[in-house]
């Protein structure tokens, strides 16, 4: 009895020890890549900023005042950092905008694809896809040149005589969203699909078999049965459009700054390597909030019905 | 009832269903007409690509016919869109909610016509009664067996008290004794809710056990509409007496008519007296159809004779096939009694005596 019990400790020893061994290349890569440099950002946002950038070894929590608070440079009195509230703000609106906005554009694109016949749902697929191919970078010019002042949409507004000056979109809120909503549709549209694909649509027809209209069918057939997709899709396009860093400095000019432009200007221009950090983090903190809050919500009616 | 003419619930007229568009257009369903009476058992029977689902489908509204009219009750439904019409549908794969448990599913279609919470209860509670399933009801539709599934899709059809209710195979994906059962069930149900149902199947037997009427289809068609007797002793196509039972098909020719009746001579030469479809022209030939069943086979003479060339033992019945003079094969079935009964030899010669009244012309 004894041996089989020492047998049976052995083999467990081996186990754990494979189970070590199998796992380092995860662990390693979620130490160096992904811990690793977030605690190095922590430990510089608790540092003193150096006089040409990179930071002094001295403790300090200036960095985080900072974020909320403004140090008047003559009487050291502290007040609400209006200007980064604001970006906040603009960051957090502009994302949730562009989230919904996806979402509205998004569905419906996905419901036609997944209702077209299975050999061309590819076809579309790979249509939608394409921009993808092109760097975020010309994508986003390419909507620049959309919208400006002697862009396509003004010179075709004044040339109908519907307005006599160029509509001002350009370096405003609303050339982001579009910007965003431009680039992140995609990000949308392929979890939707995903979910509609598999959506059972004699369960539409067995909808309107017991008298639900179209809008009935949509709210409680088909958008219960593709909240995973609603989900997903949201996450994927809200964490990108909360820190997005081209888009808005493209189409939003130097004032109409987000989060990103902010945080980069803190590690650049601004030289002040503690008060990005602590950016950095308020905004995944920012994040991960919202994710939950959200998460929660709409689980939440999934799990109450059973 | 089937032989009384009530009401009617359900009129097709002259319906077309044309699918795909210039040379790849298909006809699933070639100028139907069938009327359905009120509170029957209705049964499209018929083999997969008949059509039958086709006419089931435009009647629920989740298609539109080509041509044609749908009457309910004396109003034409056929561009009403299905959520507008009183009929309710059972689905062969019973698509159950799955987000919903299950009573929340029998009471979907009374929240969606807007009933008060209350009366949506009370209905629920009574439709899980009815199909004895008052336990289960806060299960999820995943939770449950295929059998208790079928009941759950049968309540919430029911459910908003449709006028008529159509079945789409209901039954095929259960296991043989669950559909017994079913099939029993369905009965029951239409008895006690009085509801018109129009059932959809390609299982002759189930038509045959269920049906107050049946209408058997082919390549979009109706070939016959008629009480299970009717289309079984007195089929009025090759189409219909083939997919139905099985069947002895011979060659003759019509020496005289005297009402429904004629006289018909076998290629063997043999005499017999055949009852005539409605609705036959006579042109001289036609084919006799007799029910294995029908005939009898019988040591010494009969109305016609062959050689024993197989017995078959079934238990409940003897299958006899016999070589006619002729070449053609033809079988008897007999009932197996105890004790008695005549057995048969492979290779001895019989005499087969065709009964009054069995054999059937066909229009074909």
């Amino acid at each position: 009895m004894a041996t089989a019990a020492e047998i049976e400790k052995q083999t467990e020893a081996r186990e754990i020890r494979n189970r070590w061994f199998l796992s380092a290349p995860a662990l390693i890569i979620i130490l160096l890549a992904a811990s690793g440099p977030l605690l190095i950002v922590l430990l510089y946002s608790f540092l003193t900023p150096g006089p040409y950038g990179d930071v002094q070894w001295t403790f300090s929590t200036e960095g985080w005042v900072s974020v909320f608070l403004e140090r008047d440079i003559f009487d050291d009195t502290l007040s609400f950092a209006s200007a980064h509230l604001t970006i906040f703000w603009r960051s957090l609106k502009l994302a949730l905008m562009a989230t919904a906005a996806t979402l509205i554009f998004g569905f419906p694109t996905a419901y036609f694809i997944a209702t077209r016949p299975e050999r061309t749902r590819d076809i579309w697929l790979f249509l939608i896809t394409i921009p993808f191919w092109t760097n975020l970078l010309i994508r986003t010019f390419a909507v620049l040149q959309v919208i400006r002042n002697e862009g396509i949409i003004n010179t075709a507004l004044i040339n109908l005589g519907i307005t006599d000056q160029p509509i001002q979109m350009l370096y405003t809120d609303f050339a982001i969203m579009v910007g965003m909503v431009y680039v992140y549709l995609p990000l949308m549209v392929l979890p939707l699909y995903a979910s509609m694909e598999k959506l059972d649509f004699r369960l539409v027809e067995a909808g309107y078999d017991l008298y639900a209209t179209r809008w009935q069918v949509l709210k409680r057939i088909i958008f219960p049965m593709v909240r995973p997709g609603v989900i997903a899709g949201s996450i994927l396009v809200f964490i990108p459009a909360i820190g997005a860093y081209v888009t808005p400095s493209v189409l939003g000019g130097g004032k109409n700054m987000m989060f990103a432009n902010l945080i980069e200007l803190q590690f650049g221009q601004g030289r002040n390597w503690p008060l990005g950090a602590a950016l950095s983090i308020t905004v995944m903190a920012i994040v991960m909030v919202a994710l939950l809050v959200y998460v929660r919500n709409t689980s939440g009616s999934e799990a109450r019905h059973g | 009832m089937p032989d009384t003419p009530g009401k009617n619930a359900i009129e097709v007229r002259g319906v077309r269903k044309v699918f795909g568009t210039g040379e790849a257009q298909v006809a699933a369903l070639d100028t139907v007409s069938v009327s359905i009476r009120e509170n029957e058992f209705f049964t499209l029977l018929g083999p997969s690509g008949c059509g039958k689902t086709t006419l089931l489908r435009l009647i629920a509204g989740f298609d539109f016919p080509s041509e044609g009219e749908i009457m309910l009750y004396g109003e034409d439904i056929a561009p009403l869109p299905p959520f507008k019409r009183p009929v309710n549908t059972v689905f062969q794969s019973y698509a159950l909610f799955p987000h919903m448990t299950v009573a929340e599913n029998i009471g979907f279609g009374l929240e969606m016509l807007g009933k008060p919470r209350a009366e949506i209860d009370a209905r629920v509670a009574e439709m899980l009664k009815l199909v004895r399933m008052e336990k289960l009801a806060k299960r999820r539709t995943s939770q449950i067996s295929g059998g208790q599934q079928q009941r759950v899709a049968l309540a919430r059809a029911l459910a908003p008290q449709p006028k008529v209710l159509l079945l789409d195979e209901p039954l095929s994906a259960l296991d043989y004794k669950l559909r017994k059962e079913m099939q029993i069930e369905l009965k029951r149900l239409q008895h006690e809710t009085g509801i018109t149902f129009i059932f959809v199947t390609h299982d002759q037997e189930e038509a045959l056990t269920m049906s107050d009427r049946i209408a058997v289809m082919s390549s979009g068609k109706i070939l016959q509409v008629g009480s299970p007797r009717d289309i079984y002793d007195r089929p009025a196509e090759r189409f219909v007496a083939d997919f139905i039972g099985e069947t002895n098909f011979l060659d003759a020719r019509i020496d005289g008519i005297d009402g429904s009746k004629a006289k018909v001579t076998l290629k063997s030469g043999a005499t017999i007296s055949a009852t005539l479809p409605d609705g036959f022209k006579p042109d001289g030939e036609a084919t006799v159809v007799i029910r294995p069943e029908h005939a009898k086979a019988v040591k010494g003479d009969g109305d016609i004779s062959g050689v024993v060339e197989n017995v078959v033992y079934f238990g409940t019945d003897t299958h006899v096939h016999i070589r006619l003079d002729d070449g053609e094969t033809f079988t008897v079935r007999q009932q197996n009694a105890r004790g008695a009964g005549t057995s048969f030899e492979r290779g001895e010669r019989v005499g087969i005596v065709i009964g009054d009244d069995a054999a059937q012309i066909l229009k074909d």
